[in-house]
C-alpha cells in the first residue's frame, strides 16, 4: 500500500492498484470525541470527488465524510457497525471507512503528503 | 401584579448596578419608531378572582360531554381518569421543569419516558417507541417520512379507513416534499384493496385500526404483500385503549405504529394537546423522529438514563434532522404513562373488555330501532350507523335535548353524499345505561 | 409477560458509593427506584372497574391473546413510584432555572385551575359548535391579544409548538409564493443566521428548502452587508430570531425587512424570545411577514419536562390567506368553524397542520396569564426580565467573559475564554453549578460562540434570588482560576445520579426495557 494522503476535510486515503482505502485522520477522530456510529454507503455506489460517502456521529455532533476522489464503492467496513469505537482507536489503520476503485490513479496527486498535512493542522490550532 | 417579585426599590438599585438610568434605555437597540410606549388597547391587569370569573363564565357556556350522555368519538374519546393521574403530573418537579437535557436532576423525567416508551413498545407489540409526538395525525406525518427515509421511495398509499384529520396533515405536512400521496376513498365497511395499489415506487401503506368507520380489520396479509414489494406497514391506532382487546399492529407485522394516546390520562379538552404515541422496529431506530430515552450507566457504575442519538435530531443536524420536532407532548406522555400503569395487564384489558361489551350492548340496541341499520360488523369501542335522514341535523336536535348524539361523518368529510345519513358512535365505560336509554328514547323521537 | 420479583437479584438502582452504604442504595431523602416493570405484582391493578357486561365480541375474529406484559401495581405504589421519581427532577418550582432561550419562568397556578373546568377539559372537539360557544370564544379572545400585542393582522392558532409554528409559517411563505409565481416558485433559498435555533434549518429543509446561512458581525448581530449580498432571484425568506439566540436585538430589522422584501422574498421572525418585548414593540411595526409565538415560554404555559406547547403564527395580509385549517369566524353572535376545504371561501390554505383545533388547554392557560398581566403587567414583564439579565451581566461581567457588550435583552451569553488555561470547561462549570443548588444555563448555544454560556433569569426572580445566583456564580468563576479544577470536574457529586456516559447510551441503544430472561437472552 502506498502512504497515506490526506483532504483538507481530515480524511486519509491509501493507494494499492486501483483500489483506495478511505478514512478520517486521527486528528478529526479526537476533536470529534467518542465515535458512537458510523453510516456507510452502499457497496456499488458511484462517489465524485467531494461527494457525501459517510455520516460520522459521536454523541453531540455529526460529521459528513467526502469522497476524497472520484471512485466506486467496492467495501465498506462492516466491522464499524459492531464496534465504531474503532474510529477513535486507530483511526489510520482498522477504523478504515470505504474502499473505492479509482479511475484515475493520479487523481491523490494534489492531496497533502504526511508533512504537508501536518502543517496544515498546525496552522489549525 | 402578584407574579412579579421585583420591587421598585430592586429596580432603583439594580439599575445602579448597571449604570443605566432607566429600564426603557435598556431597549435602546429598539428603533425609536417601533416603540409601544403604552399605544395599545389592551385592558389592565386582573385580579386572580377577576380572571377566574370572565373563564369561568366562558366554560360555562360549553355543554361539556361529561356532564350529558355523549357518545362522541371519531378520534377523541371520554374516558375516566383515575384522580392519581392529575394529581402526579401536577406536581411541580414534573410539571415545572424542561426537556431532560441536564440528566443528573433530570432522572425523574427520564425513568419515566424510558417506561413510557417500553409500556408504548408493549401494547403496539413493536420493539422501540420515542418520547412522544405532537398527537396521532402529526405522528402518521411523521411515519410515512420516516418510510420515505428508509426505503428511499417516494409515495405513500393512505387507507379509506384512515382519519381525514390524519390524512389531510399527512397530505399538508408532505405537500413541498416531492412525495406522491394516494389517498383512497372513504372506506366505509373496511372492504378496499390496498395489496393491489402497491408498487416498485411505494414507500409505505397507512392503514388505521380500528379503522375511522370503527371497523377491525386484519392486516397480516397486507404486511406481507408490502414486505414483498419493499414496502412498509404503517398502522395507526386512533383509540389506544383498544390495543387492551385487539391484536397489536405489530403482531400483524406492521414497520411503524403511530397512536393517539389521549385516551389514557389525558382529558377531551377540545382537542389538544394530546399526544402522538410511535413505535417502530429496532433495525429503523436511527430514522425516527423525535426524542428518545435510554438507559446507561452514571460515573459510579449506578443505572441512569439520558436522552440518546440526539445526532437525529435539529439542534444537532441541523438541516439534516429526521424532523423538526423539538418541544413535544411530555407531559401528556407522563399522564398517559401513570395512567397505564395505575390500570396494569388486569386492568387495561377489563377496560377495554369494558368499551367493547358497553359498545355492543349500544349497537343491539340501535338495531332495534326503526330506521336505523348499524354499517360496522366488527368492531371496538366505535361504530358506524346509517339514519334515514342526514346525520348532522340528527346531532343538532339531540344536542338541543342535551344529548350528544356522535359525530356525524359529514363533518369531517362534507361533500360526500354517500356518507351523509353515516353517524359515528362510540362509547367507553363512562356511558352508561341510563345514557344509552336517553339516546335511544331521542333518536325515536327524532326519526 | 408478567412475572414474578426475583428477590435474590441485586437491586439495579441501588449500589449506594458515598462514604457508608445502606442498605437499600437509599440516602436520607435520596429514595432509589427501581423500574415499574420490576415493581410487577402480577394480577394487581390501582384502578378497579364496573364488571364487564356478558355479551358476544364482535372483534372479528382478532381478539388479542397473548399476554401484553404490563406490570400490575396498587395505587398507593404507583402514587410512591412517581413521586420518588418527581423528586428526582430539578424545576422552576425548587429554584432558579436560567436556561437561555427557553424562558423558565413561574407557571401560575390559576391556570392549572382554570383549564380543568370541567366546560373546558370535558369538552370534545367535534361536538356541535352551538354547544361549545364558550370555548371558541375563549380561543377568539386569545387570538385577538395576540395579534393585538404583536400588531399583526391575522393568526393561526393550531400549531403545536414553536417548531410546528415554523412549518405553518414557512409553508405559508411557500405557498404565497407558488400563488406569486405561478405554479412552483424558482425560489428555494432561504437565508438563515448561524446562530439560529436548530428547527428554523429543520423546518426549511421540510418545506422543500435549502439553507444558505448569514454570518453575524462582531457585535453578535446579522451583518447586513452580507445578507443583502446573498439576496437574488432565488432566495424564498430569511428567518430571523429576534431578540436573538445572543440575547440581543437586532436594530437593523427594518432595514432588513426592507431589503427581503425589494428582493421578493418574505421574512420569518422566529418569535422563540417575544417575551423580551412584550407589551413593548409590535414585531408588525418591524415589517416582518408571520411569527411564531411560543405559548409555553412568553406566556407561561408549563414546559412539563418537555411539552406539551403551542406555537400560534402570527400573519401579513399577504400571507393571511394561506393559513391553515380550522379558524374561527363571528357567526351571528355567535362563532363557528371552518373546517374544511369547502368552508374556506376566497382562501386558499395549505392545508391541515394538527389533529382537531390545536392545543386548546394551552390557549386557556395563556389566556389566564394574559389577562392576569393585562397591559400594564405584561410591559413589565418585558421590562423585568431584560432589567434581571442586565443585572446579572453587570454583576459578573468582571469575572466572567461577556461575549458581547450591553446592553443585552431577556438573557445575557457569556464564552469560556475566562476559563481559558484552567481545565474547566463550560460542561465542567454547568455541573458545578448543579452541586451549588442550581439548573445550569444553556450550554454550547448559540453556535457562534466558542464553549457558550447562555443565562436567561426571567422577570420571575427576585433581586435577592438573583444576588444568590450572582454570588455562586462568582465563587465558582473565581475557583476555576485559582485551579481548583476538581470541584469541576468531578461535578455533580450531591445528585441522584453523577455524570453518565452518554458514549455508552449512544453505542449500544436501550430504549426499552426488557425481562431479565429476554436480557440474557440477547447477551447470548
Amino acid at each position: 500500500m502506498s502512504e497515506l494522503k490526506y483532504t483538507e476535510d481530515h480524511e486519509w486515503i491509501s493507494l494499492d492498484g486501483d483500489i483506495g482505502t478511505v478514512g478520517i485522520t486521527d486528528y478529526a477522530q479526537e476533536q470529534l470525541g467518542d465515535v458512537v456510529f458510523v453510516e456507510l454507503p452502499d457497496v456499488g455506489k458511484t462517489l465524485a470527488k467531494g461527494e457525501e460517502a459517510a455520516v460520522i456521529e459521536s454523541v453531540k455532533a455529526a460529521a459528513e465524510i467526502y469522497a476524497p476522489v472520484d471512485g466506486e464503492v467496492t467495501e465498506v467496513n462492516a466491522a464499524l457497525n459492531d464496534d465504531p469505537s474503532l474510529v477513535n482507536t486507530d483511526a489510520q489503520g482498522k477504523g478504515w471507512f470505504i474502499k473505492l476503485r479509482i479511475g484515475d490513479t493520479g487523481a491523490t496527486d494534489g492531496l497533502m503528503d504526511d508533512n504537508a498535512y501536518a502543517a496544515f493542522i498546525d496552522g489549525l490550532n | 401584579m402578584r407574579y412579579l417579585p421585583l420591587t421598585e426599590l430592586d429596580r432603583h438599585d439594580m439599575l445602579a448596578a448597571i449604570g443605566a438610568p432607566s429600564v426603557e434605555s435598556l431597549f435602546r437597540d429598539v428603533p425609536e419608531a417601533a416603540r409601544l410606549n403604552g399605544g395599545f388597547d389592551l385592558p389592565d391587569h386582573k385580579s386572580e378572582l377577576e380572571v377566574e370569573q370572565i373563564i369561568g363564565a366562558m366554560a360555562d357556556r360549553n355543554m361539556a360531554a361529561g356532564d350529558v350522555p355523549s357518545f362522541l368519538g371519531a378520534g377523541a374519546y371520554h374516558h375516566h381518569i383515575p384522580a392519581a393521574v392529575d394529581h402526579l403530573i401536577q406536581r411541580g418537579e414534573f410539571l415545572t421543569s424542561y426537556t431532560p437535557y441536564q440528566p443528573e436532576i433530570s432522572q425523574g423525567t427520564l425513568q419515566a419516558l424510558f417506561e413510557f416508551q417500553t409500556q408504548v413498545a408493549l401494547i403496539t407489540g413493536m420493539e422501540v417507541a420515542n418520547a412522544s409526538m405532537y398527537d396521532g395525525a402529526t405522528s402518521c406525518a411523521e411515519a410515512v417520512l420516516m418510510a420515505r427515509r428508509i426505503t428511499r421511495r417516494d409515495k405513500a398509499i393512505l387507507s379509506g379507513g384512515l382519519h381525514p384529520h390524519y390524512r389531510d396533515v399527512t397530505e399538508t405536512q408532505t405537500r413541498y416534499l416531492d412525495l406522491k400521496i394516494v389517498a383512497t376513498a372513504p372506506d366505509l365497511t373496511g372492504s378496499e384493496d390496498l395489496a393491489a395499489l402497491i408498487d416498485d415506487d411505494t414507500a409505505c401503506v397507512v392503514v388505521q385500526n380500528p379503522g375511522f368507520f370503527g371497523h377491525l380489520r386484519d392486516f397480516s396479509a397486507l404486511a406481507v404483500q408490502c414486505q414483498a414489494k419493499g414496502a412498509l406497514l404503517i398502522a395507526v391506532v386512533p383509540e389506544v385503549i383498544s390495543l387492551g382487546a385487539v391484536t397489536a399492529p405489530g403482531d400483524m407485522g406492521a414497520d411503524i405504529v403511530v397512536a393517539e394516546g389521549q385516551s389514557l390520562g389525558n382529558p377531551l379538552g377540545f382537542g389538544g394537546p394530546y399526544v402522538g404515541l410511535f413505535a417502530a422496529r429496532e433495525k429503523h431506530v436511527r430514522q425516527m423522529p423525535g426524542r428518545l430515552c435510554g438507559q446507561t450507566v452514571d460515573e459510579d457504575g449506578r443505572r441512569g438514563w439520558v436522552l440518546t442519538l440526539s445526532t437525529r435530531e435539529q439542534h444537532i443536524r441541523r438541516e439534516k434532522a429526521t424532523s423538526n420536532i423539538c418541544t413535544n407532548a411530555g407531559l401528556c406522555a407522563l399522564a398517559f404513562t401513570i395512567h397505564l400503569a395505575l390500570l396494569g395487564e388486569e386492568g387495561f384489558r377489563k377496560l377495554a373488555a369494558l368499551n367493547h361489551a358497553r359498545a355492543v350492548q349500544l349497537a343491539d340496541r340501535l338495531s332495534s330501532v326503526r330506521g336505523i341499520d348499524v354499517v360496522t360488523d366488527a368492531f371496538f369501542n366505535e361504530f358506524a350507523v346509517r339514519l334515514p335522514r342526514p346525520a348532522a341535523g340528527v346531532v343538532s336536535e339531540l344536542a338541543a335535548q342535551r344529548v350528544l348524539a356522535g359525530v356525524p361523518v359529514s363533518r369531517l368529510i362534507p361533500n360526500d353524499t354517500g356518507l351523509a345519513d353515516i353517524l359515528l358512535l362510540a362509547v367507553t365505560e363512562t356511558t352508561g345505561e341510563d345514557d344509552m336509554d336517553a339516546l335511544v328514547a331521542a333518536l325515536g323521537e327524532v326519526l | 409477560m408478567a412475572h414474578s420479583r426475583d428477590l435474590s437479584r441485586p437491586r439495579q438502582a441501588g449500589s449506594p458509593v458515598a462514604a457508608r452504604d445502606t442498605v437499600l442504595g437509599h440516602q436520607g431523602l435520596r429514595l432509589e427506584e427501581d423500574l415499574l416493570f420490576e415493581l410487577d405484582s402480577p394480577g394487581l391493578s390501582g384502578v378497579d372497574l364496573p364488571n364487564v357486561p356478558a355479551v358476544e365480541a364482535r372483534l372479528g375474529g382478532l381478539e388479542r391473546r397473548s399476554e401484553i406484559g404490563l406490570p400490575g401495581l396498587s395505587e398507593p405504589e404507583i402514587v410512591r413510584h412517581y413521586t420518588r421519581l418527581s423528586q428526582k427532577n430539578y424545576a422552576i418550582d425548587m429554584g432558579t432555572y436560567p436556561l437561555g432561550s427557553c424562558t423558565m419562568k413561574h407557571n401560575p397556578r390559576l391556570n392549572e385551575k382554570v383549564v380543568r373546568l370541567p366546560g373546558f377539559a370535558g369538552l370534545h372537539p367535534l361536538q356541535p359548535v352551538e354547544t361549545a360557544q364558550g370555548a371558541l370564544e375563549l380561543i377568539d379572545a386569545t387570538a385577538q391579544w395576540l395579534k393585538t400585542l404583536t400588531g399583526m393582522p391575522a393568526i393561526a392558532m393550531s400549531p403545536a409548538a414553536g417548531a410546528h409554528g415554523e412549518l405553518c409559517g414557512m409553508m405559508a411563505i411557500r405557498a404565497a409564493l407558488d400563488a406569486r409565481d405561478g405554479g412552483e416558485t424558482p425560489r428555494r433559498r432561504v437565508l438563515v443566521p448561524e446562530s439560529a435555533h436548530g428547527t428554523n434549518p429543520a423546518t426549511a429543509a421540510a418545506c422543500g428548502f435549502t439553507v444558505d446561512p448569514i454570518p453575524a458581525n462582531d457585535d453578535g448581530r446579522v451583518d447586513v452587508a452580507a445578507f443583502a449580498a446573498k439576496l437574488g432571484d432565488d432566495v424564498a425568506a430569511v428567518m430571523l430570531t429576534n431578540p436573538n439566540t445572543c440575547g440581543l436585538f437586532e436594530p437593523d430589522m427594518i432595514e432588513i425587512a426592507r431589503l427581503i422584501h425589494q428582493a421578493d422574498g418574505y421574512f420569518y421572525c422566529d418569535g422563540a424570545n417575544f417575551n423580551a418585548i412584550v407589551g413593548r414593540v409590535r414585531p408588525g411595526d418591524l415589517g416582518i411577514d408571520c411569527m411564531h409565538i411560543n405559548l409555553h415560554k412568553t406566556f407561561s404555559t408549563p414546559h412539563g419536562g418537555g411539552g406539551p406547547g403551542a406555537g400560534p403564527v402570527v400573519l401579513s395580509e399577504a400571507l393571511a390567506p394561506f393559513a391553515p385549517r380550522p379558524w374561527i369566524v363571528h357567526d351571528g353572535d355567535g362563532f363557528a368553524l371552518v373546517e374544511n376545504d369547502a368552508d374556506t371561501g376566497d382562501a386558499t390554505p395549505i392545508g391541515r397542520l394538527k389533529g382537531f383545533h390545536g392545543q386548546m388547554g394551552m390557549f386557556v392557560r395563556a389566556f389566564a396569564y394574559m389577562l392576569s398581566h393585562g397591559k400594564d403587567g405584561l410591559s413589565q414583564v418585558s421590562g423585568d426580565a431584560v432589567l434581571n439579565a442586565n443585572y446579572v451581566m453587570a454583576r459578573l461581567q468582571d469575572v466572567m467573559t461577556p461575549s458581547f457588550e450591553g446592553p443585552c435583552m431577556h438573557e445575557c451569553l457569556f464564552d469560556d475564554r475566562f476559563l481559558d488555561g484552567s481545565g474547566v470547561t463550560t460542561l465542567d462549570f454547568s455541573k458545578a453549578m448543579i452541586d451549588e443548588g442550581y439548573h445550569p444555563m444553556t450550554m454550547y448555544f448559540p453556535l457562534v460562540v466558542h464553549g457558550a454560556m447562555l443565562i436567561e433569569p426571567t422577570e420571575t426572580e427576585s433581586k435577592r434570588g438573583l444576588d444568590d445566583f450572582i454570588a455562586v456564580m462568582r465563587r465558582l468563576a473565581e475557583s476555576a482560576r485559582a485551579g481548583e479544577q476538581a470541584r469541576f470536574t468531578g461535578a455533580p457529586e450531591f445528585t441522584p445520579r453523577r455524570r453518565l456516559d452518554e458514549t455508552m447510551a449512544a453505542r449500544k441503544p436501550v430504549l426499552r426495557w426488557f425481562p431479565a430472561a429476554e436480557t440474557a437472552e440477547a447477551a447470548e
